[in-house]
């Protein structure tokens, strides 16, 4: 046999058996899933009400789901201390779906299946919440994102809602939106530039309703780049951007990269302010960036632990109680979205899916920390966003804007 | 002036591929084995890094030699264990195995500490150096110089001293060089822990460079990696060093031209055309199989 027939022989098995490998690997882990929050299977009483939590707990973006945890953990002590829903204790049952598709709809089925929760908190990234729809709808079981910003995590492609499906934040395309106008009214932003993640649902909905209202408002967009998710080198992409000479640039992604590419922009030089969204908040961001690299840096968000409304204050003190830390949005998010459920099965009167799915839908002027809304015919909370600006590593509440 | 900085980008992520590469090239020399492993080692090699600096406070050279040197332990485990035994099968065998371990490696560092991603502290002081409108960071500069410190000692090592002697004797006839009294099973250990000493190095060095470390992290750069060394020839030291940098040049050079989402596709793109027009890569020998 010659060297080169050796040589090709392997690169074709190699990738055969890399794939096959791949494939493995989702099997087992899926498996995984199961031994966790299997505690919960021998309490079937019904003064028990279960609320389920299918979170990542783990993987890329594993800080959102565990605050959302911690901030569903929170409310639900507090619902029960004060004696529950019409007597009943909540229960959450908690499945890590590791911030995979794939594993989302496996958790949202062991959910559904096997632990018969009453109702459940879709994964906080909107690609993964998506992965839950079906579920939710096959079984009944009205399920809320705390998270999920994208339009079609409630509205399929075709203009038709997913009945079972809510959320408790406000939609991309509002975020996009506030983030052009406080690039062009605060920042006189004329030239920009859009860096996007194109591995995300979230992210390219962002930029594109950003690009709409900064064109709109008389901006011009000078570069538009994209990444995917896990790369690590951006040098090359940030000093094509760098040479168009844009004095705002749009990221909107999640931290892991974004944490990377911020820092990665100011070691190249380019100083001009940068803004992202809810995506860009967690701690992470800062240790990746550096506190340095981040000033001059704004993001939109769902709240802030700043916000001087007394309410907020009460929940920032509690929650800094329980977890000796500054609840952020996603803290605040899985907290509220524990009360917005709470409130539907109340006056839905029984733990009855379709019952709690009506009363979602009418939720009217519900005040809760991360704003007081009423959900609109597409299952959508229209409620106001925060403008956040870091500075030192620490994010400063800017300013509240309306819908 | 956008293209020398880009320059000066596409070199800082070529050095690190051609030290991974390296160490995939000379195993292949060695024993004809392509260890999937390797980009492994190279995530090991970042998360010691990691808690050597954070937990031990101590500073880079500290890190990188501890990480070095017990990458290279890990690297001899890993042979004496995993691939000693196979050393007579076939050579598919041993490349099933080396992706066993490959994941074996992985999922055990997910076992013990989670799959989140940390982020490596700062242990360089952070400057950069602007010559006529391009940054260079003085990251860049030191990895760039660690990276060729570390490849003229490799060269020294394997044409200057007794061991080096002794792999390449291994490398082109195992059987013969026994025949002369070399020990074959500790020369191809050699081989192991030199490799997985340079694996470990650029595992620091990527901590450092590009601050975010996670369990698959090694996945990518480990194939990327193959890619350079095949590139270069696979079984050639000067040809990992040539493949990786031209490797890291081509991607950069995709992603300044607006193709950033093609970069990956690029990479692998070479490895076909190589695979189909010059198999033996750019530094390797047309070697007639002995019967």
């Amino acid at each position: 046999m010659t060297e080169k027939k050796t040589l090709k022989r392997f690169a074709s098995v190699f990738l055969a058996s890399s794939l096959i490998v791949g494939a493995l690997a989702g099997c087992s882990s899926s498996e995984g899933t199961k031994t966790e929050g299997g505690s919960s299977s021998s309490s079937e009483s019904s003064d028990v009400i279960k609320i389920g939590a299918n979170l990542e707990l783990s993987g890329a973006v594993a800080s959102y789901g565990s605050s959302i945890a911690n901030g569903a953990e929170l409310a639900i002590e507090e619902i029960n201390a004060a004696g529950g829903i019409d007597g009943k204790q909540i229960e959450l049952v908690k499945v890590d779906n590791k911030s995979e598709n794939a594993e989302a709809t496996n958790a949202a089925i062991k959910l559904a299946t096997q632990d018969k929760v009453t109702a459940m908190i879709a994964p906080a990234t909107s690609g993964n919440a998506i992965a839950t729809a079906q579920i939710a709808n096959q079984y009944k079981i009205p399920t809320v994102t705390a998270s999920g910003t994208a339009p079609n995590v409630t509205e399929n492609e075709d203009g038709s809602i997913n009945d079972y499906v809510f959320r408790t934040c406000f939609i991309d395309p509002f975020q996009g939106i506030v983030a052009a106008n406080f690039a062009s009214n605060e920042l006189s932003a004329k030239n920009v530039a859009i860096y996007a993640d194109n591995a995300s649902d979230y992210a390219k909905g962002l930029a594109a309703s950003f690009k709409e209202q900064i064109e709109a408002n008389g901006g011009t967009v000078v570069a538009e780049e994209a990444y995917v998710a896990d790369d690590t080198d951006f040098k090359s992409t940030l000093t094509r951007i760098k040479s168009a000479n844009p004095n705002f640039i749009f990221i909107p992604g999640y931290y892991e990269e974004v944490g990377l590419i911020v820092k990665q922009a100011r070691e190249l030089g380019i100083d001009a302010p940068l803004m992202g969204a809810d995506g860009w908040d967690s701690p992470t961001l800062v240790e990746l960036a550096g506190a340095e690299a981040l000033n001059n840096t704004f993001i939109t968000n769902h709240y802030s632990s700043q916000d001087p409304e007394e309410t907020i204050q009460g929940f920032v003190e509690a929650f800094n109680e329980k977890f000796s830390e500054s609840p952020n949005a996603f803290h605040a998010l899985g907290y509220d979205t524990v009360y917005y459920i709470k409130d539907a099965i109340e006056r839905a009167g029984s733990t009855d899916g379709e019952a709690i799915q009506k009363a979602l839908a009418e939720t009217e002027n519900l005040s809760l920390i991360t704003g007081t809304f009423s959900v609109d015919e597409k299952h959508n909370p229209v409620k106001s966003a925060t403008v956040l600006e870091y500075v030192d590593g620490n994010q400063k509440f800017n300013s509240k804007v309306n819908p | 002036m956008e293209w020398i900085q880009q320059l000066v980008n596409g070199i800082s992520l070529g050095s690190i591929y051609a030290l991974i590469a390296l160490g995939y090239t000379m195993v292949y020399g060695i024993i004809k084995l392509i260890n999937f492993a390797h980009g492994d080692v190279f995530m090991l090699g970042a998360f010691i890094g990691f808690y050597a600096i954070s937990r031990w406070e101590i500073g880079f050279f500290p890190a990188l030699i501890i990480s070095m040197v017990l990458c290279a332990i890990i690297g001899v485990i890993i042979e004496r264990v995993a691939y000693k035994r196979l050393r007579s099968a076939t050579r598919i065998a041993a490349l099933i195995t080396a992706i066993g371990v490959s994941l074996l490696i992985e999922y055990t560092v997910i076992f013990f500490r989670g799959a989140s991603p940390e982020a490596y502290p700062e242990v360089l002081p952070k400057s950069s150096i602007n010559i006529l409108g391009v940054n260079i960071s003085s990251i860049s500069i030191l990895i760039l110089a660690v990276t060729i410190v570390l490849m003229i000692l490799l060269q020294f090592i394997v044409h200057k001293t007794k061991i080096g002697k002794a792999m390449r004797a291994v490398s082109l006839d195992a059987d013969a060089a026994r025949l002369m009294g070399i020990n074959v099973d500790n020369t191809i250990s050699a081989t192991f822990a030199i490799g997985s000493a340079l694996a470990g190095a650029a595992g620091v060095i990527f901590g450092v460079y590009y601050t975010r470390i996670e369990p698959l992290m090694g996945v990518l750069p480990g194939l990327k990696a193959f890619i350079a060394a095949v590139f270069g020839g696979i079984g050639s030291i000067p040809g990992a060093m040539v493949g990786g940098l031209s490797l890291g040049l081509v991607e950069t050079v995709v992603s300044a031209l607006g193709f950033s989402l093609w970069r990956d596709a690029a990479a692998f793109v070479i490895l076909i055309l190589i695979l189909i027009l010059k198999p033996s890569g750019i530094f390797g020998k047309n070697t007639r199989e002995k019967v």
